[in-house]
């Protein structure tokens, strides 16, 4: 585990999944039909007291 | 026994801390034992005089536990005050160094006392009471683990007052906004930890299906706090009996260990927690939902993604490889983006509702908030920038852009906060005055004004003084020439230091009154709008 191997590691295999975790985060929100549930999810905070 | 294994607990600690202070081998670590010996005794005999023996009330497992976040609010308004008036303090010591009271009130001890006195009591103990209140709402169960919540609150005060009363000791690690040294480290992980059981707990628990996304944000900001604080305070003790430890890094990747923990102190701390706040309170105030709920969530995800690489560009032109220091610039570039997405998101929330701005000043403090936090993450990204940073870097422009961010965003949200959650908390009609809160906005307000516009001239100011060359390559100024220079803008500094003080105390006094039961006697806020009449006093005919 040395310095150079965590360096080439970081900028290739780790940011590939780091991004492309992202990405699917992104496309998960902006799904269709994401909209309406997005939208109930925003009331949340005035239902309650 | 009420409070029974809490004193039996709490009276071995008190003699642990006797013991320390005994056998420490050092005087500051003696002095800070007999501090926690006082702390914690004190402590305990209060809970002595209040036990009972009283069989105990059942506890309503449906009703929201309030209790710690009330102490949480006052703890808030109290230390806010604490840190701002050093704060004033300390801006008045740089402008007259006779003020520095030698050995335990002079600048090099005091201006960490500030820094963690605005960031952690005072910021921590808004995100802690703003947090719990928030889990509890949006998820609609009562906080995990009974008297976790009691231990956190009060483990945290104490982190505090260790935390201070070591700065002023003289007890300090030297890393930036992680003074304290190993063993207040230790104590704090605990808490810490206790906090994230707590508040994971109550979202494991709750009775409303999706996770609020106010909640992601504070969830965010407990995890990655612990993961920082404990890398960035990996130290080795020179004594368990003694103040002083060394780091467990060297060189240059200490440093960049220290900055990539100061940044994400900025980015988790001071932004995520603060962000999972404006999620729910201005909704919340502005009586909307927010703006678009989708744009929330890449909000988060993209802010998280981006902030954790940013902390590189406190080290330019530094030992720090190149490659690293342009990283940091990149990524604060990139942040640029989900930054003003959320500003966005904040502001559109009050789309179709701008009237409020005009009779609500809670609203209009939490507008102020958003738009400070959209200013200086357009300045953050910018100072990033190596050219920009050559020019900023070191001089009191750092500053301003910290205040900034600090006295517009991170202040002026949680005191938005605070006036909605204080009559909510103690079952008040309304807040004793809204005037006052109208006061407090303004002078809050132009006293950040003063403050930045100050501390950006100053700050370019040393900078150009500090490389200019004359025609032979000789440096033109000397060092103390910049620092005379200054003393203009320090003075200016410090009265706009001070005018936010004085919203903060005003602050008090409302927030005070409040909780008291008292209204003030005033002409409402929303003045008596007058009769819609037609734009042109022809169109009366045609109508």
């Amino acid at each position: 585990m040395t310095y150079n191997f965590m360096r080439a590691f970081a900028d290739t295999w780790g940011l590939l999944a780091m991004a492309l975790f992202f990405v699917g985060c992104i496309t998960f929100a902006l799904r269709p039909g994401s909209r309406t549930r997005a939208d109930e999810a925003a009331q949340i905070p005035l239902k309650d007291d | 026994m009420k409070f029974g294994t809490e004193i039996v607990l709490l009276s071995l600690f008190a003699f642990a801390a006797l013991v320390a202070a005994g056998f420490g081998v050092d005087e500051p670590f003696r002095q800070h034992m007999w501090v926690l010996f006082f702390a914690v005794a004190g402590f305990t005999a209060i809970l002595l005089r209040n036990t009972e023996f009283k069989p105990a009330v059942p506890i309503d497992p449906a009703a929201f536990m309030d209790g710690p976040i009330r102490y949480g609010a006052v703890a808030t308004v109290f230390w806010g005050v604490v840190g701002m008036l050093v704060g004033v303090v300390i801006a008045l010591q740089l402008a007259y160094p006779d003020l520095s009271v030698e050995p335990w009130f002079n600048f090099g001890r005091l201006r960490p006392l500030h820094t963690s006195g605005v960031v952690f009591a005072f910021g921590g103990n808004a995100l802690l009471c703003t947090s719990l209140y928030v889990v509890q709402r949006t998820c609609r169960a009562r906080l995990f683990g009974g008297n976790l919540a009691w231990f956190v609150f009060w483990g945290y005060q104490l982190f505090i007052v260790m935390a201070a009363t070591g700065y002023l000791l003289g007890i300090t690690e030297s890393r930036e906004y992680a003074e304290p040294e190993w063993y207040v480290d230790l104590w704090l992980t605990m808490v810490w930890v206790a906090y994230l059981v707590l508040f994971l707990g109550t979202i494991l628990k709750r009775r409303e299906p999706h996770i609020y996304v106010a909640n992601w944000f504070y969830l965010s900001f407990i995890v990655t706090i612990a993961m920082l604080h404990v890398i960035n305070n990996l130290s080795m003790p020179v004594s368990f009996v003694g103040s002083k430890s060394y780091s467990a890094f060297s060189g240059v990747q200490d440093a960049l260990t220290q900055w990539w923990y100061g940044h994400n102190a900025v980015g988790f701390f001071l932004t995520a927690g603060f962000l999972g706040m404006m999620y729910y309170f201005v909704p919340k105030q502005a009586n909307r939902p927010v703006y678009s709920y989708r744009l929330s969530i890449i909000h988060f995800w993209a802010l998280i993604f981006l902030y954790i690489w940013a902390g590189p560009h406190h080290l330019h032109y530094t030992a720090l490889p190149d490659w690293a220091q342009t990283l940091g610039m990149a990524f604060s570039i990139m942040l640029w983006m989900p930054s003003w997405g959320g500003m966005i998101n904040g502001l559109m929330t009050l789309s179709g509702a701008w009237d409020k701005l005009r009779t609500d000043p809670i609203i209009r403090m939490m507008v102020m908030a958003i738009a400070f936090y959209g200013m200086s993450t357009f300045e953050g990204p910018m100072m990033s920038i190596k050219a920009v940073n050559s020019l900023s870097h070191y001089t009191d422009w750092t500053i301003g852009h910290v205040h900034s961010g600090a006295l517009g965003w991170v202040g002026m949200i949680s005191f938005g906060a605070i006036y909605f959650m204080v009559p909510k908390l103690w079952n008040r009609e309304r807040l004793y005055s809204l005037r006052l809160v109208n006061w407090h906005f303004w002078l809050a307000t132009l006293g950040i004004v003063v403050y930045a516009a100050v501390m950006w001239v100053s700050g370019v100011m040393q900078g150009l003084m500090w490389r200019e060359y004359d025609e032979q390559g000789f440096l033109v100024f000397s060092f103390a020439e910049t620092v005379a220079a200054m003393h203009l803008y320090y003075i200016m500094r410090a009265i706009g230091g001070a005018m936010y003080l004085s919203g903060a105390l005003i602050m008090a006094w409302n927030v005070t009154m409040t909780i008291l039961g008292y209204q003030r006697e005033e002409k409402p806020m929303p003045r008596p709008i007058a009769a819609v009449r037609p734009a042109r006093s022809g169109a009366r005919k045609w109508a």
